[in-house]
C-alpha cells in the first residue's frame, strides 16, 4: 500500500512473482523432458527463459520507478544494503560447494585412487594432478595459466578500478565521466568473456580439454562456466544501470541501484581470484 | 496504540484485489504468512498420505501392495515432502504472521519478494508431486539422494533436483526478508537483547539458511550435469568419488535438521513463559546457546557418514563435535524446566503440545548422543533406530512445537479461541500414538532392521505391526487440527481479548485480535 503519511514503505499487490513462478515451472519441466530425449521441451525451456526475462526487467523496472519517484526512504535503502550483502553471501556459499569439490578431488580422491591398494585394480593410472581419473584414457593438455587466464585477471581487476572511478564520478555528480567509467567497464567485462569463449574453443578443439575430461575437466568448466555466467549476469545488469545513468538516474547520495551492481561486480572480480589461482596456477 | 490504528484505520480495507488475485499478487506479510501455513498443511497431508503407504507396507512381513521400487518412492518422497514442503513451510508461515508484529515492524522488508518466496514453492510441490506420473515414477533414491543412486535414476530424479532448486531459492529469498526485517525494522527502542526468543531463534536459522541453501544448490547441480553433461563428480572412474556427494550433501543436511528445530525451539520459548507465568529462564543463555548450536552445526556433517570410511582422527573430531551440541541444547531443555519451576502453572493445548516437545524432544536428543558414539553408530547406521532418532526430534520436536504455536496464536491471528476440549484430544491422541509409533523402532533398530526396505524378517513381525496401526492412528488424530482450524477461520468459538492468554507477554498481545490487516504502521515504542 502507498500511503503517503505512513512512514515505512510497502509495496502495491503484484503480478512480477507470479509470473516469474510460473517462468520457473516451464523452464523446469522443459529442461527435464528435454535432458531425457523429449526434444520439444527445449522449446518449453526457452519459453520458461523469455518469461523471466520478461518479468526481470518488469519488476526491475518497477523498482527504479519507485526509487527515482522518492518513495524510497532512508529505512528502505538500508533494507536493500542488508538485502544484497546476505545475497552475495549465499552466492558465496554457492562457489564454496564447487571449490570444495575441487579441493576435495585434488586433495583426496584423485590421490587415493592412485594408492597402493588401487594400484592393483589401476596399475598405470598416475595420480598427479591435472588428472582425469583411471576410467578416462583419453590424453589431454591442461590449461595454462600464464595466457589468456593472466590477461583476463588483469581485465576484471582494472575493471574492478573503473567501476570506482564511475561511483566517485556519481558522488562528485560528474555525470559525463560517470557514463565514461560505465562504458569501459561493461567493455572490459564483454572482452573478459570474449577472451573465455576463445578460452573455451580452443580448450575443446586443441587441447582435447572438455566438459568430460574427468575431474579436471569438470571442474575447471564448472567453475570457470558458473563464474562466466556470473560475468554475464553481471555486464547485463552494469548495462541496464549505464542505461538507468544515461537517463539521468541516480543522485549523490541516493544510488543504491549503483552500489549494489559495484558490489556484485567485486564479488565476480574476487572469485575470479580464487580461480585464477586454484584451478589455473597451482 | 488504538489512537494509531484509528488514525490509520483505512489500511483496514481495500488497497488490495478481491478473490483469488488478493491471494495471487499480495504484498502482505500476513496473506502470506496464511498462504505458507496452508501450503504446509496441505504438504503435511500429502506427505502423511505417503507415510500411511510405508506403513501399510509394513504392517506384515512380505511383498502386500507395492513393487520394491514404488515402497522406495514412498519413502523419498514422504522426507522429501515433508522437509522442503510441510516443516519448511509452516516455521517461514510462522515468521510472516509474528516477526513484524512482535518487533513492532509494519510488513516484511522486502514485501514484493516476500510474495515471490512463497509462490515458488507451489512449484517446486508441482515438480515433486508430478515425478510419480513420469515414466519410472518419482525419485527412490531416499530424501538424501546419495550418488550414484541419484545418478542412475530416470527424470522423476530430474524434477527432484529442480524441485530442490526452486524450492531452495524459495528459503533463500525468505531467510534474506526475514534476517533484514529483524536487522532493520525494529521499532525504536526494541534493541536485538529485548527481541522475543522466537525473533532470535529466527534469525539464527535465517543465517544458516543462507548459508547452506547454496550449496545444496551446488551439490544438486553436480548431480544434474554428472547424470547429463558427463562431468565426474561423483564417478570414481573420473577421479571423482560418490562420497563427495556425502560430504556436499551433509554440509547442507545437518545445519539443515537445525534450520528445522531452532524456531520450533522458539515457539516453545514463547509458550513456556506464558503458561508458567513467569519469564523465561536465562534468557540471555537461550540465545548464546542458540547461536552455539548455529555455529556447531557446521563442523559435525560427518556423524552422517561413520560408516563409508573416515579417517580415525576425523571420526573422532566428528564425535566429539556432535556431544559437544548436546551441551547448548542441555542448556536449552534446562531453562524451559526452570521457567516452570514454581510457576502458577496452567496446561492449554499450547502448553500441553510445549510440555510435550520438551519430554519426547529430549529423548530424541539423547539418542542422538547415542548415535553420536562412532563405534555404535557403525552398528546402527542405516536401522531404524536412526529411524526413531530422527522422528523423535522432527515429530515430537520440530511439529509439536508447530502445533503448540498454532494453538498459541490461532486466537490472536483469527480472533476467536479454538475449541479446547478437541485441541486436549488433538494433543494426547498426537502424543499417545506418536510413541506407539516410534518407540518400538528403538528395538527393531538396535536388533538390525535395515530402514528403506520393504519386507523384513519374521521376528520383526510384532513390532512393525505396532508401529503401523500408531501411524494409522496419528495420521487419523490428524485431522482433529484441521477441524478446530477451520471452526477458527470461520469464526465458530467465543471472541477473545486483545491479550488473550492472561501470562501473555509482547507486541503482538497489544494488537486487536484479529490484527487489522496493517498493523504498526506508525512503529511502536518500546521501553
Ligand atoms: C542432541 C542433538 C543431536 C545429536 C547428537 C544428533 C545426532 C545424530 C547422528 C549421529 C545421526 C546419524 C545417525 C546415522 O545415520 O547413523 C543423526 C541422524 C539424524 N538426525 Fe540427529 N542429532 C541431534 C539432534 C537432531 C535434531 C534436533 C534433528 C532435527 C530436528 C535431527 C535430525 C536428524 C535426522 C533427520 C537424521 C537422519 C538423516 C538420515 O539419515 O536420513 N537430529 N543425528
Ligand atoms: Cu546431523
Amino acid at each position: 500500500m502507498l500511503n503517503p503519511s505512513a512512514r515505512y514503505f510497502i509495496p502495491d499487490p503484484s503480478t512480477w512473482p507470479i509470473t516469474g513462478s510460473i517462468a520457473l515451472l516451464c523452464m523446469a519441466s522443459g529442461a527435464a523432458s528435454w535432458f531425457n530425449g523429449w526434444s520439444p521441451g527445449k522449446f518449453i525451456l526457452f519459453l520458461g527463459v523469455a518469461i523471466l526475462a520478461y518479468m526481470i526487467v518488469g519488476w526491475f523496472h518497477t523498482v527504479a520507478h519507485e526509487s527515482e519517484s522518492g518513495q524510497y526512504n532512508k529505512q528502505v535503502d538500508v533494507s536493500f544494503r542488508w538485502g544484497m550483502s546476505w545475497f552475495i553471501f549465499s552466492e558465496v556459499m554457492f562457489f564454496a560447494a564447487f571449490f570444495g569439490a575441487l579441493f576435495y578431488m585434488r586433495v583426496l580422491s584423485v590421490p587415493w585412487l592412485g594408492d597402493l591398494e588401487h594400484k592393483l585394480l589401476w596399475p598405470d593410472f598416475n595420480a598427479t594432478w591435472p588428472a582425469t581419473g583411471p576410467g578416462i584414457k583419453d590424453p589431454f593438455t591442461p590449461m595454462g595459466a600464464w595466457g589468456i587466464p593472466a590477461f583476463n585477471t588483469l581485465l576484471l581487476l582494472s575493471s574492478g578500478v573503473t567501476v570506482t572511478l564511475a561511483h566517485w564520478a556519481l558522488i562528485r555528480n560528474d555525470r559525463n565521466k560517470l557514463i565514461a567509467w560505465m562504458f569501459a567497464t561493461i567493455g572490459l567485462g564483454l572482452l573478459f568473456l570474449a577472451c573465455q569463449i576463445y578460452e573455451y574453443g580452443h580448450a575443446y578443439s586443441e587441447l582435447n580439454l572438455k566438459l568430460t575430461t574427468g575431474a579436471y575437466g569438470s571442474t575447471f568448466f564448472m567453475l570457470t562456466g558458473f563464474h562466466g555466467f556470473h560475468v554475464t549476469i553481471g555486464c547485463i545488469m552494469l548495462t541496464s544501470i549505464l542505461f538507468r545513468c544515461v537517463a539521468g538516474h541516480f543522485k549523490p547520495d541516493h544510488h543504491f541501484g549503483f552500489e549494489g551492481v559495484a558490489w556484485y561486480w567485486h564479488f565476480v572480480d574476487v572469485v575470479w581470484l580464487g580461480l585464477f589461482i586454484f584451478v589455473y596456477w597451482i | 496504540m488504538e489512537a494509531a490504528h484509528a488514525h490509520h484505520g483505512h489500511g483496514d480495507h481495500a488497497h488490495h484485489p478481491y478473490g483469488i488475485m488478493r491471494w495471487i499478487t499480495t504484498t502482505n506479510h500476513k496473506d502470506i504468512g496464511t498462504l505458507y501455513l496452508v501450503f504446509s498443511l496441505t504438504m503435511f497431508f500429502i506427505g502423511g498420505l505417503l507415510a500411511m503407504g510405508i506403513r501399510l507396507e509394513l504392517l506384515e512381513p512380505g511383498m502386500q501392495f507395492w513393487r520394491p521400487e514404488f515402497f522406495n518412492q514412498l519413502t523419498s518422497m514422504h522426507g522429501l515432502i515433508m522437509v522442503f514442503g510441510a516443516i519448511m513451510p509452516a516455521f517461514v508461515g510462522f515468521a510472516n504472521w509474528q516477526v513484524p508484529m512482535m518487533i513492532g515492524a509494519p510488513d516484511m522488508a522486502f514485501a514484493r519478494m516476500n510474495n515471490w518466496s512463497f509462490w515458488l514453492l507451489p512449484v517446486g510441490a508441482t515438480l515433486l508431486v508430478a515425478s510419480f506420473f513420469v515414466p519410472g515414477g518419482a525419485t527412490a533414491a531416499g530424501w538424501t539422494i546419495y550418488a550414484p543412486l541419484s545418478t542412475q535414476m530416470g527424470p522423476g530424479m530430474d524434477l527432484a533436483i529442480f524441485a530442490l532448486h526452486i524450492m531452495g531459492a524459495s528459503s533463500i529469498m525468505g531467510s534474506i526478508n526475514i534476517i533484514t526485517t529483524i536487522l532493520n525494522m525494529r521499532a525504536p527502542g526494541m534493541t536485538l537483547m529485548k527481541m522475543p526468543l522466537f525473533v532470535w531463534t529466527w534469525l539464527i536459522t535465517a543465517y544458516l539458511l543462507i548459508a547452506v541453501m547454496p550449496v545444496l544448490a551446488g551439490a544438486v547441480t553436480m548431480l544434474l550435469t554428472d547424470r547429463h553433461f558427463g562431468t565426474n563428480f561423483f564417478n570414481a572412474a573420473g577421479g571423482g568419488d560418490p562420497v563427495l556427494f556425502q560430504h556436499v550433501f551433509w554440509f547442507f543436511g545437518h545445519p539443515e535438521v537445525y534450520i528445522m528445530i531452532l524456531p520450533g525451539f522458539g515457539i516453545v520459548s514463547q509458550v513456556v513463559p506464558t503458561f508458567s507465568r513467569k519469564p523465561l529462564f536465562g534468557y540471555s543463555s537461550m540465545v548464546y546457546a542458540t547461536a552455539s548450536i548455529a555455529i556447531l552445526s557446521f563442523i559435525v556433517w560427518a556423524h552422517h557418514m561413520f560408516t563409508v570410511g573416515m579417517p580415525a582422527v576425523a571420526q573422532l573430531f566428528f564425535m566429539y563435535a556432535t556431544m559437544l551440541i548436546a551441551v547448548p541444547t542441555g542448556v536449552k531443555v534446562f531453562n524451559w524446566i526452570a521457567t516452570m519451576w514454581k510457576g502458577s502453572l496452567t496446561f492449554e493445548t499450547p502448553m500441553l503440545f510445549a510440555c510435550g516437545f520438551i519430554f519426547v524432544f529430549s529423548m530424541g536428543g539423547f539418542t542422538g548422543l547415542v548415535l553420536a558414539i562412532t563405534p555404535v553408530d557403525i552398528q546402527l547406521q542405516d536401522t531404524y533406530y536412526v529411524v526413531a532418532h530422527f522422528h523423535y526430534v522432527l515429530v515430537a520436536g520440530s511439529l509439536f512445537a508447530l502445533f503448540a504455536g498454532v494453538y498459541f496464536w490461532i486466537p490472536k491471528w483469527t480472533g476467536h479461541m479454538y475449541d479446547e476440549l478437541l485441541g486436549k484430544w488433538h494433543f494426547w491422541l498426537s502424543m499417545i500414538f506418536f510413541n506407539i509409533t516410534f518407540f518400538p523402532m528403538h528395538f527393531t533398530g538396535l536388533a538390525g532392521l535395515p530402514r528403506r526396505v520393504p519386507d523384513y524378517n519374521m521376528q520383526f513381525a510384532d513390532f512393525n505391526f505396532i508401529s503401523s496401526i500408531g501411524s494409522f492412528g496419528f495420521g487419523l488424530s490428524q485431522l482433529i487440527l484441521v477441524y478446530v482450524v477451520v471452526k477458527c477461520i470461520r469464526g465458530a468459538g467465543e471472541k477473545v481479548s486483545d491479550k488473550v492468554w492472561e501470562g501473555a507477554h509482547g507486541l503482538e498481545w497489544t494488537l486487536p485480535s484479529p490484527p487489522p490487516y496493517h498493523t504498526f504502521e506508525t512503529p511502536p515504542v518500546v521501553k
